[in-house]
């Protein structure tokens, strides 16, 4: 049984959840904590919190966070952003972090993965992959068959590599699971790549969770009918109270997929 | 009434403490055969592959203690990759023994599934009488494993993952979980909750510890 996952994703900056989170009665927006506590009740199966701290010198703040919500949140939830060695990863997941998504450290040294996976175990090493169609981008780096191509740096930076088969590479190489972002959907409220995400999901027998473009929960289950995803990120929808994440299991199970009830 | 929870160096553990606390014992992370001889009940958890954890468990002489501990008859809780080092072996690392405890060798999952699953599951009880089982019929639990113990007459829950998946066992004093109870939100706390109870009992019954 196929049980797909519904995951809000919030970004962090020194440890505080930033970028407009509204919800009515909270005391606190800032504090990842209470947020976590609130997706956790409303039914979230993972959390995802995305690290957008600048400073390496404030990475700290962000371990404390992991200690703060592991302290009080059991469900399981990912630390992503700025994780350049195996020595960020293991000072994560010993906070209580299931998992660390890795990005542009991934691309810049793809051992990352390896070493990451061999250390403390697939399960907890998630490839953040940040992908745009080449029909908007420049292929002068390299050919890109799939059409997809790998961005990093926020989708500012292209890397001449090919989504798809990237994707393929770092499972080889011991991802556990493959967090794929469309830049070219991302804030645009317009759904997900379903394209981009069914050509991944294809080439890896891992999970893949399809994120960038919801704007509303009739938006996520084409990421797995059509996309092959097995799990949806969002975050605005959540954070602006728009939706709850039982909402969007409503509209997940009306579209006939399994989801664990909210 | 005190849990002691194998501390051999792996991942995170200290989630598992913690639920294990929230569920109301006395639980510590510790590799210090003592104070695992006096716990009234012991927790073998484990992330990663089953290869680096029997090396680390053999690293610590925690192999040792283990096997001493589930021989005690004291309650005994195994979670995860900690399910997986009980039984006799492990298609991840061909050639590695495991602990022996139960019969039986843990396989990959399945063709025509992603591995690892990882996702949350609903418990078929096999035994819906089981002391760790209790209103838990249907529960939601966080799985992420690509490899899995063999289905038997001591499967005491089970999940549909391309067929029949054994996701509890209970033999005896030796109870273990494939999923995450630690991460598996309100039915996760009513599990561990239901162990930390049996826990209680057998201390009240004076069949546990360690003179037992």
């Amino acid at each position: 049984m196929k049980v797909i996952r519904v995951i809000p994703c919030l970004d962090v900056d020194k440890g505080r959840v930033v970028k407009g989170v509204n919800f009515v009665d909270l005391r606190d927006a800032g504090d990842p904590v209470e947020l976590a506590a609130i997706y956790d009740a409303q039914g979230a199966d993972e959390l995802v919190f995305l690290d957008i701290t600048a400073s390496s010198d404030d990475r700290d703040t962000t371990v404390a966070m992991a200690e703060a919500v592991a302290e009080q949140v059991y469900i399981p939830f990912t630390i992503g952003g700025g994780i350049r060695s195996v020595d960020d990863a293991r000072r994560l997941l010993r906070a209580g972090a299931d998992k660390v998504s890795i990005n542009s450290a991934a691309v810049a040294r793809p051992e990352l993965v390896s070493e990451i996976a061999a250390e403390f175990g697939s399960q907890c090493c998630v490839v953040a992959i940040d992908g745009r169609r080449s029909g908007e981008i420049d292929t002068s780096l390299g050919p890109v068959p799939s059409g997809f191509e790998v961005y990093v740096k926020g989708g500012r930076e292209a890397t001449g590599l090919d989504a798809v088969e990237w994707a393929a590479k770092v499972v080889e190489l011991g991802a556990g699971e493959i967090l794929l972002t469309s830049m070219d959907r991302d804030g645009t409220r317009e759904g997900f790549d379903v394209e981009m995400t069914r050509a991944i999901s294809e080439a890896v027998d891992v999970p893949v969770i399809a994120s960038g473009g919801v704007g509303g929960v009739s938006d996520l289950a084409p990421g797995v009918t059509e996309g092959g995803a097995d799990a949806v990120l969002a975050a605005s929808i959540f954070h602006f109270g728009e939706s709850t994440v039982a909402d969007a299991k409503t509209a997940l199970s009306e579209a006939g997929l399994t989801v664990r009830p909210a | 009434m005190s849990v002691a929870v194998l501390d051999y160096g792996i991942g995170n553990l200290r989630s598992a403490q913690k639920s294990l606390i929230r569920a109301g014992a006395d639980a510590a992370l510790t590799a210090d055969p003592e104070v695992i001889a006096r716990a009234d009940g012991v927790v073998l958890p484990g992330v990663g592959a089953f290869g680096a954890c029997m090396d680390a468990l053999e690293r610590t002489g925690l192999d040792v203690e283990a096997k001493r501990a589930a021989a005690s008859g004291r309650p005994f809780l195994g979670i995860c990759v900690g399910m997986q080092l009980l039984f006799e072996g492990s298609d991840e690392t061909p050639g590695r023994s495991g602990l022996g405890i139960l019969d039986g060798t843990v396989g990959l999952l399945p063709d025509g599934v992603k591995r690892p699953q990882m996702q949350w599951n609903k418990l078929h009880l096999d035994q819906p009488d089981h002391a760790l089982l209790d209103g838990l019929d249907e529960a939601w639990m966080y799985f992420v494993h690509s490899y899995v113990a063999p289905m038997s007459e001591h499967t005491i829950a089970s999940v549909d993952y391309g067929g029949p998946m054994c996701a509890a066992v209970g033999q005896d004093n030796v109870w273990a979980t494939q999923f995450h109870p630690e991460k598996s939100a309100d039915a996760g706390r009513r599990l561990l909750t239901n162990w930390v109870d049996h826990v209680e009992r057998s201390v009240g019954d004076d069949s546990g510890g360690e003179e037992a």
